[in-house]
C-alpha cells in the first residue's frame, strides 16, 4: 500500500478539529489540556457556534487558550474569568459564553467570581481543569492538591495541618440553586475523552437554552509538575486523583 | 429631552448613564456613592433601555465584570468609593493594558485604609500617577458640580471609546452626596450589535463571520513586542495630553495671586476668593477639570503673573506636585489642606492664603 | 437675591427633609440651590444638619461657615452655629429642650415654639414644616405655591394626600412669627 493509498479521504477516520488554529501548543507532552482543547474545539464546531462564542482564558497553563481555538477571546486577570463571563454573556445574551480555568484560578484565587457568578446563574459554560498542581509557575501547591503530594511548596508533601485539605470545589458548586450541570470527567484514556466530549456539548447546550451554569471539571495530569512520565502520570491519576475526585455527574436538571 | 431636576450627585450619574444609552453598570455598595447603584435598581433600566445593572459580589468582580463587558465592545462603568477603588485597581490596569474604554466613578472618602465615610482628596496620586501595575494612564475627569457628575458620564465615556483607555470621575463625597439643580441629557439609544460591530471592530463579541478572531489581552511574552505595546501607549497618552486638557478659570485676569484647587474644593475656594475680592485682594482661582492630562502649560503661564500660588486640597499636598512642577520654581507654590474627612470652610482658605503671602 | 441657611438638630427630627422641601421650593421660583448635608450615621439619631443656599446667580461653595440665617433645633447645634450667624442675620430656635438661649444681639433672633405647636395640632411629623413656615415668614422667602410644589416633588405620590396637612404645619409656623 503506497501513501498515497493511506491517504485517501474515504480511510480518513479522524482529523484535526476544523477550529484548532495552526499554533503549536506551548503545553507539555502528555498534558491533558491540548485533549480537551481539541473537545472544546469540535463541540463548538458541531454546534455551529463559532461565529457566537466568546472564550474566557485564565491565567495559569491555559493562558494562551486563545492561540488555539479559532473563535474571540478575552484574557482574564487571574480568577477572575467568571466575572468577565458574568458581563459578555449578560451584554450579549444571544452569544455563548465559557471560561476555561485551572485549579488556582477557579479554586483558590477565583473562588469567590466563581461561586457567585454559578450561584447567580450566569448562563456559562465553566470548563475546569483539575491536575491538583500549579503547572505555569513550576509546581506549586494547588487548592486541590492531594494530601501528601508533593510539590514545589509542599516538599515533602502536602500536610493538612500545615495547608489544609484538597478541595473538591464541584461538589460546592452542585449544591447551588444556579447551575444546572455539574459533572467531573477526565481525559486520560479514549473512552474518558469521549464521555468528556459529550458532557461538554451537553454544558453548551444548556448554555444554548438558557439553563444557568454548566460546570464540567476534568480531572487531568500534569506529567512536568508532578515529575512523572505521561504514561505514570496518567497512571497516578487513576490510582489517586479519581480516588479523591471520583468520576461522574454531581448534578444534571 | 433635557430635563431640569434637583438631585445628588451620585442619582445624577446613574440618571445621566441610563439617558446616555450606557450598556451596562457593575457596583458593589459603599458610602459615600451607594445611591448610584440604588438609584440604577429603582429606574430598573433593563425594562427601558435595556441596560444592564448588576450588583457584584465585590468590587474586584465587578471591575472585572467592566472589563468583560469592555471586551466586547460594550459601554460599561462601574463607581466606588476610596477603598473599593484600591480593590478595583488591578482591573483598572488589565482594562488599560488590553486598551479598553470604561467608566470607573470614584467618589473619594478620607483614608487610609478603612478610613472615613467623610469627603476626601486623596486618592489624587492613585488616580493620576498610577495605583495599579505598569506604565500606564488614566484619563482623569475632576467633577465640581452636579451638573458636571451628570456631563462627564457622556464625555468621560466618549474619551474612553476615543481613545480606547480607561477614563476616571474623580469626585468626592461632597459632590456625591450634595444636591443641586441639574439638567439630564436627552435620552440616547443604546448602539446596536451591528453599530458595536462597526464602530468597535477590535470586540470580541463573536465572530458574526468576521474572518480574523478577535482577542482582548494585556499580555503579550515578548519584550520586544511587550515594548511596542508600551510605545504605542505612551504615544496615545501624548496625544491625549495634548488634546484633551480642560479647566476653568475664575478672576484670574488681574489676579496677584492663585489658588489652584480641583473638584468641590474649588468651589470653597471660589467664595473665599468672592470674599477676599470684597476686601480688594487680588486672588484668582484656577481649577483643573483633567486632573491628568494636567493644565501644565496653563498653569506655567499663570505663574508667570502672580506673586504666590496656593493650593488647596483634601490631602496632605498631592496636586501640588504637579503644580510645582508646571511652575519650575519660578513662583512660591503652597499648600493648604484638611486631612481625614474634614472639609475646609472659605474663612480657613482665606487665613491660609494671607499667612502665606501677606504676612 | 442670595440666601445662606443652616438647619441643624437631632437626626430624625426632619432637618435634612426641611431642607430638601426648601431647596425643591426654590428650584420651583427658578432660583439656584443647593442642599449640602453632613452626612454620615448622624443621620441616625446623632447630631444632623444640612446647608441649604438659595440665590438668583450661579452658586460656588455649598460649604459655608457663616449663614444669613440659621433654624436651631436642639442645643448641640445652638451651641455650635450660633456664633457663625453673620451680624444681622437671623437665628431661629425652638425653645423646647434648650436650656441655654441665645445670646447674641448683633443678630434677629426668632424663638418657634414649634413642639408646642405640633402638639396643638396633633400630628409631631410635621414639626419640622412648623419650622419651615416660621423661616419663610420670617426671611419673606418663596411664595407658598412653590413650597406645595417643593413637596410635591419631595414626597413620594403616595403620601401626596398628607400635603394639606403639611401646608396646614407651614401656615401654622408662619403664623408664629
Amino acid at each position: 500500500m503506497t501513501i498515497q493509498e493511506i491517504i485517501k479521504p474515504e480511510n480518513k477516520v479522524h482529523s484535526r478539529p476544523r477550529l484548532l488554529t495552526d499554533n503549536i501548543t506551548h503545553y507539555c507532552p502528555g498534558c491533558g489540556h491540548g485533549v480537551v482543547h481539541k473537545l472544546v474545539a469540535e463541540v463548538i464546531d458541531e454546534l455551529g457556534l463559532e461565529d457566537r462564542t466568546i472564550g474566557v482564558a485564565p491565567v495559569g497553563c491555559a493562558v494562551f487558550a486563545y492561540n488555539y481555538i479559532d473563535i474571540d477571546w478575552v484574557e482574564a486577570a487571574h480568577g477572575r474569568a467568571p466575572a468577565v463571563a458574568t458581563a459578555i454573556s449578560r451584554l450579549e445574551p444571544e452569544n455563548v459564553v465559557f471560561t476555561y480555568q485551572g485549579d488556582g484560578d477557579l479554586a483558590a484565587i477565583g473562588t469567590a467570581e466563581t461561586i457567585h457568578a454559578a450561584n447567580r446563574g450566569e448562563n456559562i459554560v465553566i470548563i475546569f481543569i483539575n491536575n491538583a498542581i500549579y503547572g505555569m509557575t513550576g509546581g506549586q501547591m494547588a487548592p486541590t492538591t492531594l494530601l501528601g503530594q508533593q510539590t514545589a511548596t509542599t516538599p515533602y508533601g502536602r500536610r493538612a495541618d500545615l495547608n489544609g485539605y484538597p478541595i473538591k470545589i464541584s461538589d460546592m458548586l452542585a449544591q447551588l440553586d444556579g447551575t444546572c450541570y455539574v459533572t467531573r470527567q477526565a481525559v486520560f484514556t479514549a473512552a474518558a475523552a469521549r464521555k468528556c466530549k459529550g458532557a461538554i456539548k451537553k454544558a453548551f447546550q444548556n448554555a444554548l437554552a438558557k439553563k444557568g451554569t454548566s460546570v464540567v471539571e476534568v480531572v487531568s495530569n500534569c506529567p512536568s509538575g508532578w515529575k512523572l512520565t505521561p504514561e505514570k502520570a496518567n497512571e497516578w491519576l487513576k490510582e489517586h486523583m479519581t480516588a479523591k475526585y471520583p468520576l461522574g455527574d454531581l448534578k444534571d436538571l | 429631552m433635557e430635563e431640569i431636576r434637583l438631585m445628588k450627585g451620585n442619582e445624577a450619574i446613574a440618571h445621566a448613564a441610563i439617558r446616555f444609552g450606557m450598556d451596562g453598570y457593575f457596583g458593589y455598595p459603599i458610602t459615600p456613592q451607594s445611591e448610584v447603584l440604588e438609584t440604577l435598581e429603582e429606574q430598573m433600566p433593563w425594562d427601558t433601555t435595556g441596560m444592564v445593572v448588576l450588583q457584584a459580589e465585590s468590587e474586584v468582580a465587578a471591575i472585572n465584570m467592566v472589563y468583560g463587558g469592555a471586551a466586547a465592545g460594550k459601554a460599561v462603568m462601574t463607581s466606588s468609593s476610596s477603598p473599593g477603588i484600591s480593590l478595583k485597581m488591578e482591573g483598572i490596569s488589565y482594562l488599560a493594558g488590553a486598551e479598553l474604554p470604561a467608566l470607573i466613578v470614584n467618589a473619594m472618602r478620607g483614608g487610609p485604609g478603612l478610613g472615613t465615610i467623610q469627603p476626601s482628596q486623596a486618592d489624587y496620586f492613585q488616580a493620576t500617577k498610577g495605583g495599579g501595575h505598569g506604565d500606564y494612564r488614566l484619563i482623569v475627569l475632576s467633577p465640581a458640580t452636579v451638573q458636571e457628575m451628570t456631563d462627564f458620564v457622556g464625555l468621560g465615556m466618549e474619551l474612553a471609546f476615543k481613545y480606547r483607555n480607561p477614563v476616571m470621575m474623580l469626585a468626592d463625597g461632597i459632590v456625591g452626596q450634595m444636591m443641586e439643580k441639574v439638567v439630564l441629557p436627552d435620552f440616547r439609544p443604546r448602539r446596536t450589535e451591528e453599530e458595536v460591530r462597526e464602530q468597535c471592530p477590535w470586540a470580541a463579541c463573536g465572530k458574526h463571520g468576521r474572518k480574523q478572531r478577535n482577542v482582548i489581552t494585556s499580555l503579550e511574552m515578548e519584550p520586544e513586542k511587550m515594548e511596542a505595546n508600551n510605545i504605542r501607549f505612551q504615544e496615545k497618552y501624548k496625544a491625549i495630553e495634548e488634546n484633551e486638557v480642560r479647566y476653568s478659570e475664575f478672576m484670574t485676569d488681574d489676579a496677584e495671586y492663585l489658588i489652584v484647587a480641583f473638584g468641590s474644593v474649588a468651589r470653597i475656594c471660589q467664595k473665599a476668593i468672592e470674599e477676599m475680592r470684597e476686601q480688594g485682594v487680588k486672588v484668582g482661582l484656577f481649577r483643573p477639570i483633567t486632573l491628568w492630562p494636567f493644565p501644565t502649560k496653563q498653569i506655567a503661564e499663570l505663574g508667570k503673573k502672580v506673586k504666590g500660588i496656593l493650593t488647596v486640597e483634601l490631602n496632605a499636598g498631592q496636586m501640588i506636585e504637579d503644580v510645582r512642577l508646571a511652575v519650575d520654581g519660578g513662583v512660591p507654590v503652597r499648600h493648604f489642606g484638611r486631612m481625614g474627612g474634614i472639609v475646609p470652610n472659605p474663612g480657613e482658605i482665606e487665613e491660609a492664603l494671607k499667612a502665606h503671602f501677606m504676612k | 437675591m442670595k440666601e445662606e441657611i443652616i438647619i441643624a438638630g437631632f437626626g430624625g427630627q426632619g432637618v435634612l427633609s426641611m431642607g430638601k422641601i426648601l431647596a425643591y421650593a426654590g428650584l420651583m421660583d427658578d432660583l439656584e440651590v443647593t442642599w449640602m448635608p453632613a452626612y454620615g450615621p448622624e443621620q441616625r439619631g446623632g447630631t444632623a444638619n444640612v446647608t441649604v443656599i438659595l440665590s438668583d446667580k450661579p452658586i460656588s461653595s455649598p460649604v459655608l461657615d457663616k449663614y444669613d440665617t440659621a433654624v436651631i433645633l436642639n442645643q448641640q447645634s445652638l451651641d455650635k452655629f450660633e456664633s457663625k450667624v453673620k451680624p444681622g442675620g437671623t437665628l431661629i430656635y425652638d425653645p423646647y429642650g434648650i436650656h441655654r438661649a441665645p445670646t447674641r444681639t448683633d443678630i434677629n433672633v426668632i424663638p418657634v415654639s414649634a413642639m408646642d405647636a405640633v402638639l396643638e395640632l396633633g400630628n409631631s411629623k410635621t414639626y419640622n414644616m412648623v419650622l419651615l413656615g416660621a423661616l419663610l415668614s420670617a426671611r419673606n422667602l418663596l411664595s407658598t405655591d412653590a413650597v406645595i410644589r417643593g413637596l410635591k416633588k419631595t414626597l413620594p405620590e403616595r403620601h401626596h394626600h398628607l400635603i394639606p396637612l403639611n401646608e396646614q404645619a407651614i401656615e401654622k409656623g408662619r403664623s408664629l412669627v
